[in-house]
């Protein structure tokens, strides 16, 4: 009798295995993707590190995201090669005092065969600035008129300057000149979305399927939440005839070595910032085999100084702190990607700013000393032990190994007390935003290619971005005279000149750009991140 | 019986009440908040989106939409991830640890206790010293370097195995064992030490005087007897494998659920805390709820308590 319930159990036990077996099937079966019959078919594999939190354009916020949105959606214009070239639009005009853009649609389609039109976008852009919506990136389409008080819930939607024409024309007004415009338009926010789909359903782009409707070179076929991606060429985008890719397979893997064997076994065909990130432990390797590949990136890494806090508000104690940083030793011996040192605010990949402005020196320990000793005069302190400084990083083995490096330096050069204290992201940023800290690290990446976008968080102490508690009358009115200079290189002039301000009082101290490491199979052609991070798989061939 | 299990439900439901309200009041007092961002958006929208999410209510009304949610079972949608719901989160991702989990289940248990039968049954001979140092090693070794080498070796090296992802049976196979190993260590050395307890038993003696076979003597009298640890070992253990493992899903790269019950904390996602915790509980507490059944299945002399026979 008792036998009989043991078997029973393991009877039960086997079928629930049956039963449980049959999940596999929820994850299509991709028989292309791994074998060997992949010459003709123009697939390509590549891993995401986590699950998209939103494919909504408006919505989205972080770089998985827009390792997807960008292929799958296209904007008014884009970027190919560091250049704004016309996308949605086919022609663009602007008006004499640079106020008033007016774009022509060209003839193009939404992937269920809807035009897209004007509409379109009017909807999606005022749909961000809803605030309503709570669209995270809301502030990017401030620069046109109305659209800040909208959003602050001040204004009204009418006064938001995005006029329909016609279903062709689309015409803006924006507050200021904005010699970057173009480049906003090609960015995530910016893009359409089909309007009659996101007015019948607000959660249309939780999942792919009929609702998920894209005018990119891309379609999202296939959406496994956490699991995998599938972009599929879409058939009714405008120049789908240059589009050479069938068929893009997207795994979400989290683990960077897990990644790198992927790569290594052949299961995934590029590696590197979006798609994943080439790790630590692997560049070594890859840089021997030859195949490493390195592309500047428009992205900085700095120690923001708290120049409220006790010491960190002294000017001279942070330009102590700041020189006597040894960048090139950090890049050499901790970070190793090959990084440039940053010796100014605004990185290298930016137009206008590839040569050093010369503002200091690297690892200048004799110009740290001096300032050391002065600054240590006007707070009346006699021995740079009595200088106590925490440096604040968030959670993180790679953080960690920076701040102790540096933390080392400032010890044992300046002779200076230096702490480093760790706290999770999302109490990090709290701290950080209420100044509750001295040092703390802070990475910027640029959302389009100009210097603006690193120099606009500091205009004013409230800059939400700013957390530093830093504000100086000369730079905010520099930067206000480079939003109306129309000039092109008087334009720059004046940032650079902004930026010569900035680093006489160092709110932050610059430690390196960023660049992007990335390695392909030989097979993969067009395939590279450009100075924003950005890769655009409408380009990219396989040639097996 | 059905008094008895009637008396446990009602404690299962206490007990989930208690781990809500402590849940609740954690979260409350962590530090930090679900809409941190990196790129700062003006107050107006952060006071949007904690209307949306009730994230502006006093703590009393708040505790109270938690409460309601945890009986409706709809805990709403993730903070994180817009437009989805946590219910969603859950029910994709759950079928998937449990399939894994139930894989590493069955290896767990039967190397386990045919390992601890082995040694028990060699008792300080050279299968007891292998079944045993193979047993510490694998409790001794962190499954995420077990995960790593086999990766390494296994699926890249010798290409008997896809390094990684979910798309068939194949997939699963790595990560199963990766799991299994440091429970069938466990489980055999809990196996072996109560098997010798028994060996030396009158009953078992009297069997073998009888002129029972050694293996027929285990399976028939001593294992069964032998199990009773073993069981209550299994309960909290299946509860922990079938909700996946952060670790093990991280490597392999597996669509499961163990990876939310980490993320959602450091993403203060609120929402899916909840849901996870709870879900996470309920699993727990019937699962101890079976093994106490289980016990009076396996060994008669034990009486539920409020059973009458």
């Amino acid at each position: 009798m008792k036998k009989n319930n043991f078997l029973l159990l393991s009877l039960l036990l086997a079928l629930s295995v049956v039963l449980a077996a049959c999940n596999f099937g929820g994850s299509k079966e991709d028989s292309g993707s791994t074998s060997t019959d992949g010459t003709s078919s123009k697939e390509l594999n590549l891993v995401l590190t986590s699950e998209p939190p939103s494919l909504h354009p408006q919505l989205a916020t972080d770089s998985a995201s827009n390792a997807i949105l960008q292929n799958v959606f296209e904007g008014l214009t884009t970027v190919k090669d560091g250049e704004v070239v016309k996308a949605m639009a086919e022609d663009i005009q602007v008006s004499e005092d640079n106020l008033t853009y007016t774009f022509t649609l060209r003839d193009a389609k939404w992937s269920n065969g809807d035009t897209v039109t004007a509409q379109d976008f009017e909807y999606a852009w005022k749909f961000a600035l809803n605030p309503a919506s709570a669209s995270e990136y809301a502030s990017i389409l401030y620069p046109i008129k109305g659209a800040q008080s909208y959003n602050e819930g001040e204004g009204a939607v009418e006064d938001v300057a995005i006029k329909v024409v016609d279903e062709k024309t689309l015409e803006v007004t924006l507050e200021n000149p904005t010699p970057y415009f173009l480049e906003l338009t090609a960015f995530k926010t910016y893009y359409p979305i089909h309007s009659k789909t996101a007015e019948a359903n607000a959660n249309w782009a939780a999942d792919a399927g009929d609702n998920y409707i894209t005018n990119g070179p891309f379609t999202l076929a296939d959406w496994q939440h956490s699991g995998s991606i599938t972009l599929e060429k879409n058939e009714t985008y405008w120049d789908a005839a240059n589009v050479a890719l069938n068929k893009v397979n997207i795994s979400m893997v989290e683990n960077e070595a897990t990644a790198a064997t992927m790569f290594d076994a052949g299961e995934i065909d590029f590696l590197g910032a979006p798609y994943q990130t080439v790790g630590l432990d692997v560049i070594n390797r890859y840089k021997e085999e030859g195949i490493l590949n390195i592309q500047d990136y428009a992205a900085i890494y700095v120690y923001k100084f708290n120049t409220t806090g006790e010491f960190t508000k002294n000017a001279n104690i942070r330009k102590a702190l700041t020189l006597a940083i040894d960048r090139q030793g950090l890049i050499d011996n901790i970070t190793k990607g090959e990084q440039t040192p940053a010796l100014g605010m605004v990185p290298k990949a930016i137009k206008g700013f590839e040569e050093d402005r010369g503002y200091f020196k690297d690892n200048d320990l004799e110009e740290a000393k001096k300032a050391l000793a002065a600054g240590m005069q006007e707070l009346g302190i006699t021995d740079p032990s009595q200088i106590q400084i925490n440096l604040s990083i968030n959670t993180s083995e790679a953080h960690a190994a920076i701040a102790q490096f540096v933390q080392e330096g400032w010890h044992k050069n300046l002779g200076i007390d230096v702490t480093i204290d760790n706290s999770e992201w999302q109490v990090y940023l709290d701290k950080v935003s209420n100044l509750d800290y001295d040092v703390a690290r802070m990475g910027w990446i640029a959302d389009y290619n100009d210097a603006y976008t690193f120099l606009e968080q500091y205009d004013s102490a409230k800059n939400g971005n700013n957390d530093t508690g830093w504000e100086h009358p000369e730079y905010a009115s520099l930067l206000k005279q480079s939003i109306t200079e129309t000039d092109a290189d008087a334009r720059i002039e004046l940032l650079k000149q902004a930026e010569a301000v900035a680093m006489s009082e160092f709110p932050i101290a610059p430690v390196y750009y960023y660049t992007n490491l990335f390695v392909k199979k030989d097979y993969v052609e067009n395939m590279a991140p450009d100075s924003l991070g950005n890769v655009q798989l409408k380009y990219v061939d396989i040639n097996k | 019986m059905l008094k008895y299990i009637f008396k446990r439900l009602v404690y299962i439901l206490i007990a989930l009440w208690v781990i809500v309200t402590a849940t609740f009041f954690l979260m409350q007092l962590a530090p930090g908040s679900p809409f941190a961002s990196e790129r700062s958006f003006p107050p107006q929208i952060e006071a949007q989106l904690n209307a949306k999410y009730g994230l502006d209510n006093p703590w009393y009304v708040q505790y109270k939409d938690y409460l309601i949610d945890t009986v409706t079972f709809d805990f709403g949608e993730s903070m994180k991830y817009k437009g989805r719901s946590t219910n969603d989160m859950i029910a994709e991702s759950f079928p998937i640890s449990l399939t894994l989990g139930i894989e590493a289940m069955i290896l767990a248990i039967g190397f386990g206790i045919l390992f601890g039968v082995i040694s028990a049954l060699y008792h300080n001979k050279f299968p007891d010293y292998l079944a045993s140092t193979l047993a510490v090693l694998g409790i001794s070794v962190p499954s995420f370097i077990l995960a790593g080498l086999m990766q390494y070796f296994l699926a890249f090296k010798l290409g008997m195995f896809p390094v990684s992802g979910w798309k068939g049976f194949a997939y699963s196979i790595l990560p199963a064992f990766a799991i299994a190993i440091t429970h069938a260590g466990f489980i055999a050395k809990l196996t072996r030490s109560s098997m010798l307890e028994q060996s030396n038993s009158d009953y078992v003696k009297m069997a073998r005087a009888k002129g029972l076979g050694k293996w027929t003597t285990v399976f028939k009298h001593t294992l069964r007897n032998a199990l009773l640890p073993v069981v209550t070992y299994l309960g909290p253990l299946t509860a922990g494998v079938v909700t996946g493992s952060f670790i093990i899903e991280q490597i392999f790269a597996i669509p499961g659920l163990g990876k939310h019950f980490v993320t959602s904390i450091t993403n203060r996602d609120y929402t899916v805390i909840m849901g996870t915790t709870v879900f996470y509980s309920i699993i727990l507490l019937f699962a101890v709820l079976i093994v106490d059944i289980l016990y009076s299945v396996i060994d008669p002399r034990i009486k539920l308590r409020g059973a009458k026979k």
